[in-house]
């Protein structure tokens, strides 16, 4: 039996329902809410703004950091408070993934913090946290060179699925399942990430790849949708 | 005389119908070619103008850019501003303005002979004052008191609005803060950063005052906003002018 048929009844290359909206967080100086089926992820952004402690910052160009948490109750089994290794992983990650696509070289010695939030988690939640980070910096006017929007392709058995949710991941029959994370700039479409937890053909990978690039496509137009609908 | 003003107007319309239209992201390619120029907030890619940042596109003949629609306050030299002293130091005074950095007052850049050790008497910890900047370096925005309606802040109320609301709540050559102004008999002083301070013989007109400039904050994007708070002004006017009767 091999997978034929997606457990959720999507197209193989079909995503979740996506919801954005930009601006849910009053305070802070950009903000977005980016839900992708059962994933829902709350970015706020706060700065430019002086880094402290000083011999953090960087003389030449401005910082980004980023805290990505994910809520106690936003898995079935309650997760503890607090950073965990996986937390911290994913953070930095975000923020080497981020990186490229801001310019902050005219405000040497800040730092722009992004603080992701999940509020509920089924699978994809970096992704879902870049995709609302993107959103929330160009809401904060953050200077950007292009838009960035993330997808996690995976392969079920053998076949390269689109927007992988949590049953998918753990689909044990076959060849297994593998999930590929990965980030596509918006105009010269190179990648910012990639991560790979499982195995695959080289052969595969780079049909995933192009999969990914499709996705992401699909997911920037949303986003710049959401941009031009928030005024 | 009369035709140059026509002209005038129907221009203006077309640049303010424009400006509504387009509302450009990071990344989206605004103009190709080389014979445009790119303006802030946008960069050259081979021959295609970007904007670099969520905002408004402001398009004339040569030139792009982009004015931002959110964001922090950017300084700029020239700039009028209201800052709280965050501290005191020997040659003069840290203030925040808003903006990513610190400003500075130096201690010369007061009208009078300040010493060292009266300092706190002139600006203390938590004062605001009106301020000019005039210069902007790589981490240092300096300012001066020494100017026309500049100085410290004794009375009246403050009130903060997005940065990026400024310009509309100015007006046109200040066109909308004057009809503001002659309302609501008060003085009001608008720092490019988002802080404003009014100061009216009455309370009760300075809260008329921050209620119009609340208004215009909220209606920034409405076309031919200047009438509608002439209008909305009027009414209001009348109300609380009912009311005194009444009482």
């Amino acid at each position: 039996m091999s997978y034929t048929k997606r457990s959720d009844g999507r197209k193989m290359d079909e995503l979740r329902p996506i919801i954005t909206k930009v601006g849910v967080v009053p305070s802070a100086d950009g903000s977005a809410m980016f839900a992708q089926g059962d994933t829902i992820a709350i970015a706020s952004v706060h700065g430019p703004r002086i880094l402290n402690p000083r011999h953090q910052q960087d003389p030449g160009r401005g910082l980004i950091r980023v805290h990505y948490n994910m809520l106690p109750f936003s898995v079935s089994d309650r997760i503890r408070p607090g950073l965990s290794r996986r937390s911290q992983e994913i953070s930095k990650v975000t923020e080497w993934a981020l990186t490229p696509v801001v310019m902050l070289d005219d405000l040497p010695g800040t730092v722009v913090d992004v603080h992701i939030n999940i509020q509920q988690a089924n699978a994809g939640t970096r992704c879902a946290g870049i995709n609302a980070a993107a959103l929330a910096l160009a809401h904060a006017g953050i200077p950007m060179k292009e838009m960035i929007s993330a997808v996690a392709i995976g392969k079920i058995d053998d076949k390269i699925v689109a927007d992988i949710t949590k049953e998918e991941e753990d689909y044990e029959e076959g060849e297994g399942a593998t999930d590929i994370p990965m980030t596509f700039l918006s105009n010269s479409e190179e990648i910012s990430l990639l991560q790979l937890d499982g195995k695959i053909q080289l052969k595969r990978l780079k049909e995933a790849l192009e999969a990914g690039k499709k996705a992401c496509k699909e997911i920037n137009k949303i986003q710049e949708k959401a941009l031009k609908e928030s005024i | 005389m009369k035709r140059s003003k026509n002209k005038m107007t129907e221009k203006e319309k077309k640049e303010t119908k424009s400006e509504k239209r387009q509302i450009v992201i990071p990344g989206e390619i605004i103009a190709k070619g080389d014979d445009v120029l790119p303006g802030d907030w946008t960069i050259r890619k081979d021959k295609d103008i970007i904007a670099t940042r969520f905002g408004v596109l402001d398009k004339s003949d040569r030139l792009v850019k982009v004015m931002p629609l959110s964001g922090r306050y950017i300084p700029r030299r020239g700039n009028v501003v209201i800052g709280v002293i965050e501290d005191l130091t020997m040659k003069g005074w840290i203030v925040d303005i808003e903006a990513p950095y610190s400003a500075f007052l130096l201690l010369k850049e007061c009208p009078m002979f300040i010493k060292e050790s009266e300092m706190d008497s002139v600006y203390n910890v938590g004062d605001l004052f009106v301020g000019k900047i005039f210069n902007v370096g790589r981490g240092s925005i300096d300012l001066t008191t020494k100017g026309r309606g500049l100085g410290k802040i004794k009375d009246g109320i403050i009130i903060k609005v997005n940065p990026n609301r400024v310009p509309r709540i100015i007006g046109k050559e200040g066109s909308m803060i004057k009809l503001i102004k002659t309302a609501s008999d008060c003085e009001i002083t608008v720092g490019q950063n988002g802080l404003i301070w009014i100061k009216g013989e009455e309370t009760e007109d300075e809260l008329f005052a921050e209620k119009a400039i609340n208004f215009v904050n909220e209606n920034t994007i409405v076309e031919g906003l200047t009438e509608k708070v002439e209008d909305w002004l009027k009414k209001n006017k009348k109300s609380s002018k009912k009311e005194e009767k009444k009482e």
